[in-house]
């Protein structure tokens, strides 16, 4: 019994650590829409920068807490810069391109933080005056947890107050629940933007800095994080902030409690925890639908247009080079060559959901992963063919994306965006601690393909084949009549029911093609390097694709092709000629979204159109 | 006061507004007449900042405005009532009073909370309900007062009364042409045309993005071939 005490005193503890991280990201979503996936590279700034106060300034109290509060101002003044010098410029660009320009920043973010503070974890000194531990029913307690769990509740009424009993607050919740309308009424929303960003910034750095006696301070900090905080801010509804305490308790009890029950699957329980919160209140626990949230990425008026004379001899020519590619090429650039041809496979298929369907996906490396492992599984347990395990790949994914669009249903825009995430979140974990099976963290190795194709030119034209069948398939298909039916469910869902296209089963066979190709995608990888690892369905990946698709361009099939050549070619380049390729990729990616912010493939159309002298889309 | 010099406007590709030109004096209240979907609300929001202007010009107080943002539009005195009324469902009545605040302006209107509150009766007896327990009617009264919060010279009304019971659409005439009196200049869009004569002094009628008529209130009533083509349903 004293036990079940202290551990709820010690889920307590967490849920206020967790709570700042969320609070911050819920109210920089709630006003300014944007998903900040550098919230947690703010999180960990606020650790590191509290470290080198804290070292740096006398030992005292003075120099402790100052340490924290300076680091959390510290921190909000560059989350305030973040969106001064960068989001402001992409606010009328689709919210996806926003996200991505977060991604950029958690990439230099990484990197900077190593070049300043080093790879080694950092351990900072304890709270002076709460070194010690209290009675707490026979159970020896920390002090300074004590004081965490006063912080969380502490901040919410200030926050409360700040939200309720202020005129800001009350512009601000009406800028979260329309900001046009707020506009109109002559709220300023960039001044508005960037106070936000600062607010949720500083909680975000406060929720690091507070770690400094907790734990030590490492550059992963961040990304776990962010998805905790993720998981928080939507099952307790996008912008609120009582939501997000009480998700925060929800989440950090069911830590604290689930990892005594079933220590193997806590991860698990609490993105199942997640998804079905989502299922059941699409809206979070407390949350409210919000007025003019898209519920898709792409601008209805993304038009399909047939290819034009010059895109077809780029075509043409492409595929000569793509045959000719092994004659030319060494070893080293015809294995770049095979895993280009493969991820553009994978860019391909998450772009038949995003683009036509307009639906996000956060994790689709799931059913990457679940082609590769089953591929795996199948070549290395049953002993079968490689062919077998090529076929076996794109069902087992497909299945998944099935059953995965038949959960989610009519869930739209962030949240189907965050349930995605959750579902990949789970087979990773279960790829993770299912080592019986899996092989856990070492996965499966020795997964080669049979002489024909060992060498590399044959491979390469395997993976070219059936790449390029798939991806001239899946543009068949958006371009078929249910490509259309797709794109009516996007742009209007309304409509498209009024005149008798079922939108929810669209989306659903939709998930189930888009999974099956990627499914292919990750078994061709898996036969291509040999061996099959949890990283494959990690969030990481994900984003690769993502980042992939939005490069390139959601509003035509070669964009997601451009998009995973330049990708994948840029990291390929950038690992080989520095060890800070992150700092590298983060700025390009950055440079990139301010310059195209409709993708590559959506300038190059817009470069023609111009040409054409059709009008311009957006006037400004 | 307000001049759309031939305003072209686009929703993505389509070409919504082709070429208007309108002029709002100061003092008076004009009506902008029009069926579903001929451009109405996308006249306004242009004036307002909140639909690009492609090409053409907006001039407010002889100053182009167009490309502006909406909220230095508000703030140089034009206010927006929105045909969907958009009131913040999850602030109470006094709250969303506040957002529209701004200082008083020597040559418009001032408008104080208890003032409002002597003009929309109804909104006095609930301050503290939030927005989104409010009848249509009622929101469209706390719509109204929100923007006149603002202080604003011309106020740009979105078909004020579509959707009310006949009783509340003659309050709401009453009401615009009280405001019309307290010295404010309206540019109004609408269908109903009963509720437009009581209340406009000029009227222009816009069809597919283009002006059809222009003219005085009465010599639109005397031309009932103008009022078929481009009115009746
Ligand atoms: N957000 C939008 N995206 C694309 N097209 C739009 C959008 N809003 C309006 N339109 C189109 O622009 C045209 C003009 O619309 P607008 O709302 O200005 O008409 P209106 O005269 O106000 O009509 P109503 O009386 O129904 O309010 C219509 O054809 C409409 O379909
Ligand atoms: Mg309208």
């Amino acid at each position: 019994m004293e036990f079940v005490a202290v551990q709820f005193l010690n889920g307590l503890a967490s849920a206020s650590s967790l709570f700042l991280v969320a609070s911050g990201l819920s109210i920089i979503f709630g006003v300014t829409r944007i998903v900040n996936f550098a919230h947690g590279s703010f999180y960990m700034l606020g650790a590191y920068m509290a470290w080198t106060l804290a070292t740096r300034l006398s030992a005292g109290p003075l120099g402790f807490w100052g340490a924290i509060i300076g680091a959390a101002l510290a921190v909000g003044v560059l989350g305030a810069a973040l969106e001064v010098t960068i989001l402001r410029r992409i606010y009328r660009a689709p919210e996806m391109f926003q996200l991505l320009a977060t991604f950029g920043v958690v990439l230099v973010v990484e990197d900077l933080a190593l070049l300043i503070w080093g790879p080694a974890d950092l351990l900072g000194p304890r709270a002076p005056g709460l070194r010690g531990a209290v009675d707490i029913f026979g159970q020896r307690f920390p002090e300074y947890e004590l004081l965490l769990i006063a912080i969380g509740p502490l901040v919410l009424v200030l926050l409360w107050l700040l939200f309720y009993r202020t005129r800001w607050g009350t512009l601000v919740r009406a800028a979260t629940e329309d900001r046009e309308m707020a506009a109109a009424l002559g709220v300023d929303q960039r001044r508005l933007f960037t106070a936000v960003f600062f607010l949720g910034s500083v909680l975000a750095g406060l929720g690091g800095a507070l770690q400094l006696p907790r734990e030590t301070i490492n550059l992963n900090m961040g990304f776990a994080t962010v998805v905790e905080a993720f998981v928080v801010v939507v099952v307790g509804g996008l912008g609120s902030v009582p939501g997000a305490y009480l998700a925060a308790f929800l989440i950090a009890e069911l830590h604290a409690f689930g990892i005594l029950v079933f220590p193997k699957i806590t991860l698990v329980l609490i993105f199942l925890v997640m998804a079905v919160v989502l299922i059941v209140r699409p809206h979070g626990l407390l949350g409210r639908p919000f007025v003019g949230l898209p519920a898709s990425v792409v601008s209805p008026a993304a038009v399909l247009r047939p290819s034009s004379p010059a895109a077809r001899w780029v075509g043409a020519i492409g595929f000569v080079a793509l045959l000719a590619a092994p004659f030319a090429l060494g070893d080293y650039a015809l294995t770049v060559a095979t895993e280009i041809a493969i991820l553009v496979l994978f860019a391909a298929s998450l772009h038949f959901i995003m683009g036509p369907g307009g639906m996000v996906s956060f994790g689709h490396a799931a059913y990457f992963g679940l082609g590769a492992y089953a591929a795996a599984l199948v070549a290395s347990r049953l002993a079968a063919p490689m062919v077998a395990g090529l076929f076996v790949a794109p069902v087992v994914a497909g299945l998944a994306g099935a059953a995965f669009g038949w959960f989610s249903g009519r869930l739209s825009g962030v949240y189907l965006a965050m349930l995605t995430l959750a579902f990949a979140q789970i087979c990773w974990s279960v790829a993770f601690q299912w080592a019986e099976l899996t092989g856990g963290d070492n996965g499966i190795l020795g997964v080669w393909p049979p002489a024909w194709a060992a060498p590399a030119a044959a491979y390469y034209y395997l993976a070219v084949a059936l790449s390029l069948s798939a991806v001239l398939l899946l543009r068949r298909a958006i371009r078929a009549p249910f490509g259309y039916a797709l794109r009516a469910g996007r742009d209007a869902p309304l409509r498209a029911e009024a005149i008798g296209i079922d939108v929810a089963a669209t989306r659903r066979i939709a998930f189930a093609v888009a999974a099956g190709s990627a499914g292919l995608a990750g078994g061709l990888f898996a036969f291509f390097k040999g061996s099959v690892f949890p990283t494959y369905l990690s969030i990481p990946r994900s984003v690769d694709g993502l980042l992939m698709v939005l490069l390139g361009g959601v509003n035509s099939v070669s964009g997601p092709v451009i998009g995973a050549i330049v990708y994948t070619g840029l990291g390929e380049q950038l690992v080989r000629f520095t060890d800070y390729w992150r700092l590298a990729m983060g700025v390009a990616i950055i440079a990139l979204v301010l310059a195209f912010p409709e993708g590559i493939a959506g300038f190059a159309a817009r470069l023609a159109d111009r040409r054409r002298g059709a009008p311009a889309e957006d006037a400004r | 006061m307000l001049r759309l010099e031939a305003v072209h406007a686009y929703y993505g590709r389509a070409h919504i507004l082709a070429g208007i030109d309108l002029a709002v004096e100061r003092g008076e209240a004009v009506v902008l007449l029009g069926r579903n979907g001929a451009g109405k609300t996308t006249t306004l929001k242009a004036a307002m900042g909140l639909v690009p202007v492609a090409t053409g010009r907006v001039v407010f107080l002889g100053a182009d405005i167009a490309g502006r943002a909406a909220h230095e539009i508000a703030r140089i005195g034009i206010g927006y009532v929105p045909e969907d009324r958009r009131i913040f469902a999850g602030l109470t009545v006094m709250e969303n009073l506040a957002v529209g605040r701004q200082p008083p302006r020597r040559d418009a209107p001032t408008w104080t909370v208890e003032r409002l509150f002597g003009l929309f009766p109804n909104l006095a007896a609930m301050r503290d309900r939030p927005g989104g327990r409010m009848s249509g009617g009622e929101q469209q009264m706390l719509s109204i007062a929100r923007t006149l919060m603002g202080n604003p010279r011309l106020v740009l009304l979105d078909e004020p009364v579509e959707g009310l019971a006949p009783a509340i659409v003659e309050e709401m005439a009453r009401t615009v042409l009280a405001l019309k009196r307290e010295g404010l200049t309206v540019l109004l869009s609408e269908q109903n045309l009963a509720f437009a004569r009581l209340v406009a002094d000029r009227a222009y009628v816009i069809e597919k993005g283009q002006l059809r008529f222009s003219g005085t209130m009465a010599a639109l009533m005397a031309d009932a071939a103008a009022r078929t083509r481009y009115l009746s349903i």
